[in-house]
């Protein structure tokens, strides 16, 4: 089991040492996600201020850079040929699995740290609502554990830069009408009590897919 | 004599697939005039609620198709017969079909009924979700480098899209709701409805295994022929 945790760490140290390296991820992913929320908030009229539009706003933002993190985590593999490489680990298809997971996860986790701030200001909310970490830390490891999966079969596929939104959106959707709503609520003043069938409905998400996708990626990265 | 077995078999594999299908065509026709001529209609929807009696035949074979392709879906990875295969992906391509067909026919009854052609209501939502499902199998078997990865993804993708629709369906249910809840099994229909929806139902399911078998033997023939021209390459 320790083997497992080390190997797998292993991993994410890899992705996250060649990240730091180029920090290509992570800047584009953040002036992207930046760039959807300056876009989308033409829409709105001035000082319009409202919780569950802003919250509509944010989720479209993150969904849509991390359709783009999650597809670049694999094309970076898959063009340099490193992904043959990693098969060729002496690890289990899952460890792999987890490995490039977590380290989709963290790149997310460091945008969203940085965006949500930001996001908070642009958009004027009157603070920072303490549950929008648990919310975001639950979605994110939602789209992780599938967005993990179908980056590794786009990126195989004829139109990977097509492939990847329409497979991922549609299975991701539960999560993002769950974040989208319990955002909106606590940006309204909501408590911990008004969101917890949201919180609810991401965590079986999570718990599902992070149960399902470990055994079915061995199938997506056979050769 | 091995080869006249085999025609043995495929004449009598005809013989079932022309008696499911003369079936499959009377009781449609059966159902037409229970739907067209029998049934009273509703006093509250008018003549628009016959579009019930294809709505819900339809919503129906439409999961039961997915359902199938989710079952063949684990046994093709599991077995890696490519018999599972053709049998997921052409009962995909049925229920995608169907699903469009609900999707369209459940438009047309809301506007007369609610007076919307369309709203984000929760069984609305999850069936346009499951639609997307869907089209995102199809595509990723086609966009697929070779036949085999093809195969590999729809599958997966077949497990996991069939996973995500409960999940879907709870998302959604908190939201207010538009649509019946059903009233079918609460009997909330008289007794000719009940009738024709029950025809109307065998009938669509009827419809649903004819075009399965149907389209499962065209997909096995075209496999059949593409190994032969790679037989014939090969000796060339």
């Amino acid at each position: 089991m320790k083997g497992a945790a080390s190997k797998t760490l292993a991993i994410v140290w890899k992705d996250i040492t060649s990240e730091m390296r180029t920090k290509e991820v992570a800047t584009s992913l953040v002036a992207f996600a930046l760039l959807i929320i300056v876009v989308v908030s033409f829409t709105l009229e001035p000082g319009e201020n409202n919780g569950s539009l802003a919250a509509s706003i944010l989720w479209v933002a993150l969904t849509f850079a991390g359709v783009l993190g999650l597809s670049r985590s694999f094309i970076i593999e898959k063009d340099k040929g490193c992904l043959q490489g990693l098969m060729l680990c002496p690890v289990d298809r899952s460890i792999l699995y987890l490995g490039k997971m977590l380290s989709i996860m963290i790149f997310m986790i460091v945008v969203e740290i940085i965006i949500l701030p930001v996001f908070i200001v642009l958009l004027d909310q009157s603070g920072f609502p303490p549950q929008l970490p648990v919310i975001a830390l639950l979605a994110t490891i939602g789209f992780a554990a599938v967005g993990t999966l179908f980056s590794a079969m786009a990126v195989n596929t004829r139109a990977r830069e097509v492939m990847m939104p329409l497979l991922f959106l549609p299975i991701a959707s539960p999560v993002i009408i769950a974040a989208i709503k319990s955002t909106g609520l606590v940006l309204s003043g909501e408590s911990w009590g008004a969101i917890a069938s949201w919180l609810g409905v991401m965590a079986a998400f999570d718990v599902i897919f992070l149960t399902v996708s470990p055994l079915v990626f061995e199938f997506v990265i056979e050769e | 004599m091995r080869k006249q077995e085999h025609m043995q078999s495929l004449k009598q594999n005809a013989r079932i697939i022309n008696g499911l299908l003369g079936l499959t065509f009377v009781t449609m026709i059966a159902a037409q005039f229970l739907i067209f001529v029998y049934v009273p209609t509703e006093q509250t929807m008018g003549v628009a609620q016959r579009i019930f009696y294809f709505h819900v035949p339809l919503g129906w074979n439409a999961f039961l198709a997915f359902a199938v392709v989710f079952v063949c879906s684990i046994l093709y990875l599991l077995r890696r017969d490519k018999k599972w295969d053709r049998l997921a992906r052409s009962s995909a391509e049925i229920g995608l079909i169907f699903t469009t067909l609900v999707l369209i026919a459940g438009t047309i009854w809301d506007k007369p009924a609610w007076g919307t052609w369309w709203t984000w209501d929760p069984r609305l939502t999850t069936t346009l979700i499951l639609w997307f499902i869907y089209l995102a199998y199809h595509l990723v078997s086609v966009y697929a480098t070779e036949e085999s990865q093809g195969a590999r993804y729809a599958a997966v993708v077949g497990i996991i899209g069939f996973l995500d629709v409960p999940i879907v369906a709870l998302a959604i249910v908190l939201w207010p709701t538009q649509h019946p809840s059903p009233i079918i099994f609460e009997g909330g229909l008289t007794g000719s409805m009940m009738l024709t929806l029950m025809v109307s139902i065998v009938a669509f399911t009827l419809l649903y295994a004819s075009l399965l078998i149907l389209r499962t033997s065209l997909r096995h023939d075209a496999d059949e022929i593409k190994k032969l021209k790679q037989y014939m390459d090969e000796r060339n």
